[in-house]
């Protein structure tokens, strides 16, 4: 199908894209990369009276490694981040997870910003972003704002950027030193979205033991979810197989229900996220104990 | 009540200023508008990969991008890789391995592909793979591709 009609504008500036999204009060559509929004509009899933394009506005694209971490402009082509030599040799979480991110073809248009504000709950991006306490710039008619990975994220589709601010930067710390990472998700087909997967971070202690953990599903709820239950039994216990089991096995416990498609059923999606949380583990500790 | 925007872009090395309603996508203002229809559209959401086009030498998806987008912009599509008569390598590696059967894919492999050497000239075979993946092709398996792909770096390096 084609898209069907609606208004377009390239604002210059940052005041004059709020602007237009206070003016257009809800009925606007930000456009960054284009990668979920035009086949929203060819299939006329979406049909916005005003479509803002950000492209001609300045300094939104650029990856900077500021010492713990890298601060990234929302318009920012997935791709840039991957090919960033910065970025593969101070933040392999990132890299990889860039690579899952659909096809080359999409990742050479599809933006940090685009993708983490369109906010599917089997993206990468968004379950990285929980799994690093990302934080995330915000620009709105009122100014600027930081919000935290853990208040972004509100439901299928939505976060809690307002009507009209415009996600401006995200903020990916680095790990410390001692600590691994894991980012794996099974997909009926490679560059699809996954049906399910898993982050995993452990860090270890000096006396060898789990000082700390993320463990973040996604594809299995309406938003990427922290399996806090989980973390809580690995944290201060030797980081061993039969442990990596039970904690794996709270995570998909907890998890309500996923959802049931023609993709996969709900008892499915929570099996691969137990299964995928060992592999994840495991391979996250390995690489604790390597760094 | 339709928008129209003034845009102006070069394709092919060629520079072209045109009216074009803005959701109109790239790939049917490519087709439409220039009658380059060596370009051609498949699925229309950016997952078969026939559209894809180089926008500013990365390969992109021409079926999810508006025209207004590519205002500006550097393209070059599958007729802009001969050189008159004479195939472009890729092209004649394709030809030569067998790389198509019916061809309605093959443009989009070929702009990726060509997009891949132009910055490697010795991809991995995971990359090649990784290249590959964003496009579908119902009729080969692949297998001739890969191959074209390797004979296409060859011609390439001796060239």
């Amino acid at each position: 199908m084609k898209p069907p009609l609606f208004d377009y504008a390239t604002p210059a500036t940052l005041a004059e894209a709020t602007a237009l999204l206070v003016h257009y009060d809800g009925e606007a559509k930000l456009l960054s990369g284009g990668q979920s929004l035009v086949p929203l509009l060819n299939m006329r899933l979406a049909r916005p009276a005003m479509v803002v394009d950000l492209a001609r506005i300045p300094d939104l694209d650029y990856v900077r490694a500021d010492g713990d971490g890298f601060a990234i402009g929302g318009m920012t082509r997935q791709r840039s981040v991957e090919m960033s030599a910065e970025v593969r040799a101070q933040h392999p979480l990132l890299f990889a997870g860039m690579q899952l991110i659909a096809h080359p073809q999409n990742r050479n248009q599809g933006t940090v910003g685009g993708s983490l504000a369109h906010a599917d709950p089997a993206a990468e991006l968004p379950a990285m972003a929980l799994a690093l306490d990302a934080t995330f710039q915000a620009t709105g008619p009122d100014g600027v704002r930081t919000i935290t990975a853990a208040d972004f994220f509100l439901t299928y589709l939505t976060t809690s950027l307002e009507p009209a601010e415009i996600l401006t930067a995200v903020r990916f710390p680095t790990l410390p030193a001692r600590t691994g990472w894991s980012i794996l998700e099974v997909a009926r087909r490679h560059g699809d979205f996954g049906l399910a997967g898993v982050v995993a971070i452990v860090g270890l202690g000096a006396d060898g033991r789990v000082a700390s953990t993320r463990l973040v599903l996604f594809g299995v709820g309406a938003t990427p979810i922290r399996a806090q239950g989980a973390e809580g039994l690995l944290v201060g216990h030797t980081a061993e197989p039969a442990l990596f089991a039970d904690v794996a096995t709270r995570a998909a416990a907890d998890l309500d229900e996923p959802l049931t498609d023609v993709h996969a059923s709900a008892d499915y999606r929570r099996d691969l996220a137990r299964v995928l949380s060992v592999r994840a583990l495991t391979e996250a500790t390995t690489r604790a104990r390597a760094a | 009540m339709s928008v129209t925007r003034r845009i102006a872009l070069t394709v092919n090395g060629e520079r072209h200023e045109a009216d074009v309603e803005v959701r109109k996508t790239l790939v049917d203002f490519l087709r439409g508008d220039l009658a380059l229809t060596g370009t051609h559209v498949g699925c229309e959401h950016g997952v078969c990969g026939a559209c894809t086009v180089l926008w500013n030498g990365r390969a992109v998806r021409s079926c999810i991008m508006l025209a207004v987008q590519a205002d500006g912009a550097e393209l070059k599509t599958v007729e802009g890789l001969a050189d008159g008569a004479t195939l472009h390598p890729i092209q004649q590696a394709f030809l030569e391995k067998h790389g198509l059967q019916c061809g309605f894919c093959t443009p989009g492999f070929l702009m990726s592909i060509y997009e891949l050497l132009t910055r490697d000239s010795a991809p991995s075979d995971e990359d090649i793979t990784d290249t590959l993946g964003g496009h579908i092709c119902r009729c080969t398996g692949y297998q001739t591709i890969v191959e074209a792909v390797h004979l296409a770096v060859e011609k390439m390096r001796t060239k």
